[in-house]
C-alpha cells in the first residue's frame, strides 16, 4: 500500500514536468474533439497522433501519456454528439444516444451534457483508483478467462441485450442477424478459409469496425437529411444551462457508481471495450431503476449510466495491456503498438523494469480526468460551438472526418466505397425502423462469441461440456439465468400476489 | 599536370563513371507495408527506411505507407496489377507472404515469380513456449508425453490453419507422430491472446516466435523447451537449446523482406538490390537490425529470388500433406 503510494508520487513527479502537463492537455482536448466527431473514435485519435509523436521524436512516457489522453478523453467527447445529435460519437457512446438525445429534445440538453461529464469523472475516477490499486490482482482474474468463459460471457452479453428488444423483439433480432451476417465476412479466423469474400481481395479481413459504424451512422444520416427539405427537422437542440442540481447527481448516485464499476471489469477483461461496458451497464441500469418505463425516452440515469461505464473501461482496459501485454480494447491495441513501436515490452516485468514509465502514465490520468471535467463542464459550449454549425453543413463536414477517419486506418479507397454501401443499408433499416445499436451489437458480439466458440470446441475435442467447467462459468451461466428469468418470475409472483389479494 | 587538377578529373571520372552504372536514382523512395500501423510489416519497413538514412545509403528520405488487408493480399494483387513498373516502391513482405502465395491467397494465378524479391533483411525463430510449471523439461520429454496421448494437449497460437503460426505446430505434432489435420489446435487472434491462454492453462503448448516473446523471458511465468533455428541465438537466447541438439529436425524461420514490381527494369532492380548490398554492411543497419529483435539473415538480388522459389515448394509440399491444398 505504502510502496504502491510512494510509486504514485514518484509518477506525478513525471506528469508535472511542464512538457508532460501540456501533453496531457493537448491529449485531453483532442480526444474530447476526436470523441465528440462522429466516426473519429478514440482508435483513430491514437492511430492518427502516433507516427506524429513518433516521429516528433517525443519520449515513450510523454508519447504513453499524450496518446492515453486521447483515449480517455474520446471517452468523455463521445456523449456530445449522442446527445446532440443521436449520432454516438464513438463506440462507447452508442448508448448514451438512447437518453441523451430524447433529453435534449425536450430541452434538457445542458442538463445532460452536465450529468454525462460528470458520470463520466465518476467512472474514470473510479477506474483510476482501481487502476492502481488493483493491477496486479485484477490481471490474475483475467487470466482465468479462456475460450469457454469468453463464449458464456457472450451469452450473458446477449442475454442482456435481450432486454432491450423492447417493443418489436423480431426486428431487433433480425438487426441483430444482420450484424452477424455483417460479422463472418472475411478469413475464418480458425480455419482460415475465405467467407463471403467474393475472390475480393480487400474483404479478406472483413468489415473494418469503423467502417461499418461511418456506415450505419454517418452516411445514413446524411441520406436520412436529403431526404428532408426543412432543416428545422434536424436543428440542433439548444444547450441551454449546462450545470446539475446536487439533487439530480444524488438521484444517480447509484446508477454512476454500479457503473462505473461494471465498465471497470468489463474493460479489464480482454478485448472487450466501451461498447460492450456501456452495454451491460445501460441493460443493468434499465433492469433495475427503470420502474415508470423512463428509460429509452430521456431519462437521466440512462445518460449516467453508459457514460460512467465507458470512461471506467478505459482505466480498466490499461490493466491487461500494461500487467500481461494483453490489449483490454481496440484502442489499448493500438496503445500498445506505440510501446512495441518505442521498443518498449509490456508484459509482467513493465511494472518492475520501467517503473517511471507505468507510474507516470497512471499519475497522467488522474491530471488528464480533472482537466477533461473542466474542459466538459464549463467549456463544454466550445465542443457544442463545433456541432452547433448548420445541421446541412455539418453532417456533410462530420462525414468527410469520418471518410478521413476510415481511410487512414484503412489506406484504401475500398473501405470508402464499403462504408458507403453500409450507409445505403443503415438508410433502409432506419426507414424501417430497425434498431442500428441491435445492428452493431451483433456485428461486434458476434465474432467474439464464434471465435471462442469454436476455440472451445478445438480444446475440448467437440465436448460441449468445456462450456460448464469452472466457477467462472458456472457464475456466468447463473448471472445469465437471472437476467433471463428474473423478469419473468417476478411478473408471476406479482401476478399470483394480486390474484391472492 | 598539378596533383590537384590530377584529382578533380579523377573524382570527376568517378563521378561520371558510377552516375552513368547508377543512372537510376529514386527520388521519393517508399516503403510500402501491407498492413495497419504498428504491426511487422510496419516494422520491417521502418528497418528500411530509419537504416537507409541513418547509414546515408539513400539520400532521399523513405516514407512508409500502408496497405492493409488480408496479411499482404491486397498489397500483392496492388503491385501486381496496378504498379508493376513503380520503382519508387518498395514492399514488405514475410514468410507468412511466401505461405499464403505457395497456398493460392494470393491470388490462385500467383506465384513467388509474379514480383521481383529484392532483398531479405532479418529474420525470427519459431520457439516451442510451454508454462513455467510444465512437467516437462526438454523438447523430447513434451514429444513423448504427446505421442502417448495426443488428445491430452492442445497447441495453440496467433493464426488461423494454414498460417505460420500454424504450421510451427504441424510441425511440432509430426515430430510426435501426429497427423496435422487430428491435432488439438487453438486458433488465437495473434501470439499476445495466445500467451495469455498458456498462462491461464487453456492451452499447453504454444509454438511462438523466439524474438516476438523475448520480452517474456525473465518474467519467470514460461520456459521455452527448444528454439526451431539451426544453430543457437546470441546474446540472452545462447543457454536455449535448438530442437536439432536435441535430435529433432525441426527448423522454421521467420524472415522478413522486400519485394518491388515485376515491370520494374532489370536496371532499376539491381540498384535496389546493389542498395541493400551496400546497407547490410554498415553498423547502422545492424544497430537497427538488432532494435528490432531480429536475427542476422541477408539474401540479396538473385539469391533471394532462388530461395523464394525454393520457399515456395517446401511450403505447397507442406500445405498438401497438411490436407490444406490439392
Amino acid at each position: 500500500m505504502m510502496e504502491i503510494l510512494s510509486l504514485l508520487g514518484t509518477g506525478f513527479g513525471v506528469v508535472f514536468q511542464p512538457t508532460n502537463l501540456f501533453l496531457v492537455l493537448l491529449g485531453t482536448t483532442l480526444g474530447t474533439l476526436f470523441g465528440a466527431l462522429p466516426g473519429l473514435g478514440p482508435i483513430n485519435g491514437v492511430a492518427i497522433l502516433l507516427p506524429i509523436c513518433y516521429t516528433m521524436g517525443l519520449p515513450v512516457d510523454s508519447s504513453l501519456i499524450m496518446l492515453a489522453g486521447i483515449y480517455y478523453g474520446a471517452e468523455f467527447g463521445g456523449r456530445i454528439s449522442s446527445i446532440l445529435l443521436n449520432v454516438p460519437g464513438d463506440a462507447g457512446a452508442v448508448f448514451t444516444c438512447l437518453d441523451g438525445y430524447p433529453m435534449a429534445q425536450k430541452g434538457f440538453a445542458g442538463p445532460a451534457l452536465a450529468i454525462s461529464g460528470i458520470a463520466s469523472f465518476i467512472g474514470g475516477s473510479i477506474s483510476i483508483v482501481g487502476l492502481t490499486f488493483f493491477a496486479p490482482m485484477l490481471a490474475s482474474i483475467a487470466i482465468h478467462f479462456g475460450p469457454s468463459e469468453y463464449f458464456v460471457l457472450m451469452v450473458f452479453a446477449f442475454a442482456t441485450i435481450s432486454a432491450l428488444m423492447g417493443s418489436n423483439p423480431i426486428k431487433s433480432l433480425v438487426g441483430v442477424v444482420i450484424g452477424l451476417l455483417i460479422g463472418v465476412v472475411g478469413v475464418d479466423a480458425t480455419t482460415g478459409v475465405l467467407r463471403f469474400t467474393f475472390g475480393e481481395a480487400e474483404l479478406y479481413d472483413g468489415f473494418e469496425f469503423l467502417i461499418v459504424i461511418v456506415g450505419f451512422f454517418a452516411v445514413s444520416e446524411v441520406m436520412l437529411m436529403l431526404e428532408h427539405h426543412s432543416s428545422e427537422d434536424f436543428e440542433m437542440p439548444k444547450v441551454t444551462r449546462v450545470y446539475v442540481t446536487m439533487k439530480e447527481i444524488m438521484y444517480c448516485k447509484w446508477t454512476m457508481l454500479r457503473s462505473s464499476i461494471i465498465g471497470f471489469i468489463v474493460g479489464v477483461l480482454p478485448g472487450t471495450g466501451a461498447s460492450i461496458a456501456s452495454a451491460v451497464s445501460y441493460t443493468i441500469a434499465q433492469k433495475i431503476s427503470d420502474k415508470e418505463g423512463t428509460f429509452g425516452k430521456g431519462d437521466i440515469r440512462g445518460v449516467a449510466a453508459p457514460e460512467s461505464a465507458n470512461n471506467a473501461c478505459a482505466g480498466g482496459a490499461m490493466i491487461p495491456m500494461l500487467t500481461l501485454g494483453v490489449p483490454g480494447s481496440g484502442t489499448t491495441a493500438v496503445l500498445l503498438g506505440a510501446l512495441m513501436l518505442y521498443n518498449v515490452n509490456p508484459g509482467p516485468m513493465l511494472f518492475v523494469e520501467q517503473p517511471l514509465l507505468v507510474w507516470g502514465l497512471i499519475a497522467s490520468m488522474y491530471v488528464g480526468n480533472i482537466m477533461l471535467l473542466v474542459i466538459n463542464l464549463p467549456l463544454v459550449k466550445i465542443f457544442t460551438k463545433i456541432l452547433q454549425v448548420p445541421y446541412w453543413l455539418l453532417v456533410p463536414c462530420v462525414t468527410v472526418l469520418a471518410f478521413v477517419g476510415v481511410y487512414s486506418v484503412n489506406f484504401s479507397t475500398f473501405a470508402l466505397l464499403l462504408s458507403i454501401i453500409l450507409g445505403v443499408l443503415g438508410y433502409f433499416l432506419r426507414k424501417l425502423h430497425f434498431s442500428m445499436a441491435t445492428v452493431i451489437l451483433g456485428f461486434v458480439l458476434g465474432k467474439i462469441m464464434e471465435d471462442n466458440l469454436r476455440r472451445g470446441f478445438a480444446i475440448s475435442g467437440g465436448e460441449i461440456g468445456i462450456f460448464f467447467q469452472g466457477t467462472i462459468n458456472a457464475v456466468l451461466w447463473g448471472m445469465t439465468l437471472f437476467i433471463l428469468f428474473v423478469p419473468m418470475i417476478a411478473k408471476i409472483i406479482s401476478k399470483k400476489y394480486a390474484l391472492g389479494k | 599536370m598539378s596533383k590537384s587538377f590530377r584529382l578533380v578529373t579523377s573524382l570527376a571520372a568517378i563521378v561520371a563513371l558510377s552516375s552513368a552504372l547508377n543512372a537510376f536514382e529514386v527520388s521519393k523512395p517508399v516503403c510500402l507495408a501491407p498492413a495497419k500501423p504498428g504491426g511487422g510489416f510496419d516494422l520491417t519497413c521502418r528497418l528500411a527506411s530509419n537504416s537507409f538514412s541513418a547509414s546515408k545509403t539513400i539520400a532521399k528520405p523513405m516514407t512508409v505507407n500502408f496497405m492493409p488487408g488480408g496479411v499482404g493480399a491486397v498489397a500483392y494483387n496492388h503491385v501486381i496489377g496496378q504498379r508493376s513498373n513503380d520503382a519508387e516502391m518498395i514492399v514488405a513482405a514475410s514468410t507468412g507472404s511466401a505461405l499464403n502465395i505457395a497456398q493460392g491467397k494470393f491470388g490462385a494465378n500467383y506465384t513467388v515469380d509474379s514480383v521481383k524479391w529484392v532483398a531479405a533483411v532479418g529474420a525470427d525463430y519459431g520457439a516451442v513456449i510451454v508454462r513455467a510449471d510444465a512437467k516437462w523439461n526438454t523438447l523430447s520429454e513434451m514429444i513423448v508425453d504427446l505421442k502417448a496421448n495426443p488428445k491430452g494437449f492442445a497447441l495453440g497460437s496467433g493464426g488461423s490453419i494454414g498460417s505460420q503460426d500454424w504450421m510451427k505446430a504441424a510441425i511440432i505434432a509430426k515430430l510426435a507422430g501426429i497427423n496435422p489435420k487430428d491435432m488439438k489446435y487453438v486458433a488465437f487472434e495473434g501470439g499476445g491472446e495466445a500467451l495469455t491462454a498458456l498462462l491461464g492453462n487453456h492451452i499447453q503448448i504454444y509454438p511462438g516466435d523466439i524474438a516476438e516473446f523475448s520480452g517474456q523471458l525473465s518474467s519467470g511465468k514460461y520456459k521455452v523447451l527448444a528454439i526451431l533455428s539451426d544453430e543457437r541465438l546470441p546474446g540472452q537466447m545462447a543457454n536455449i537449446p535448438t530442437a536439432k541438439e536435441q535430435g529433432y529436425d525441426a527448423v522454421w524461420r521467420i524472415w522478413r523482406g522486400f519485394y518491388v514490381g515485376p515491370k520494374v527494369t532489370d536496371e532499376q532492380y539491381n540498384y535496389w538490390v546493389d542498395k541493400f548490398k551496400k546497407l547490410s554492411q554498415t553498423e547502422e543497419f545492424a544497430k537497427e537490425r538488432e532494435l528490432r529483435g531480429l536475427y542476422p539473415f541477408t539474401l540479396v538480388g538473385k539469391e533471394y529470388q532462388t530461395f523464394m522459389q525454393e520457399e515456395e515448394k517446401k511450403f505447397k509440399a507442406l500445405a498438401q500433406e497438411a490436407g490444406l491444398i490439392q
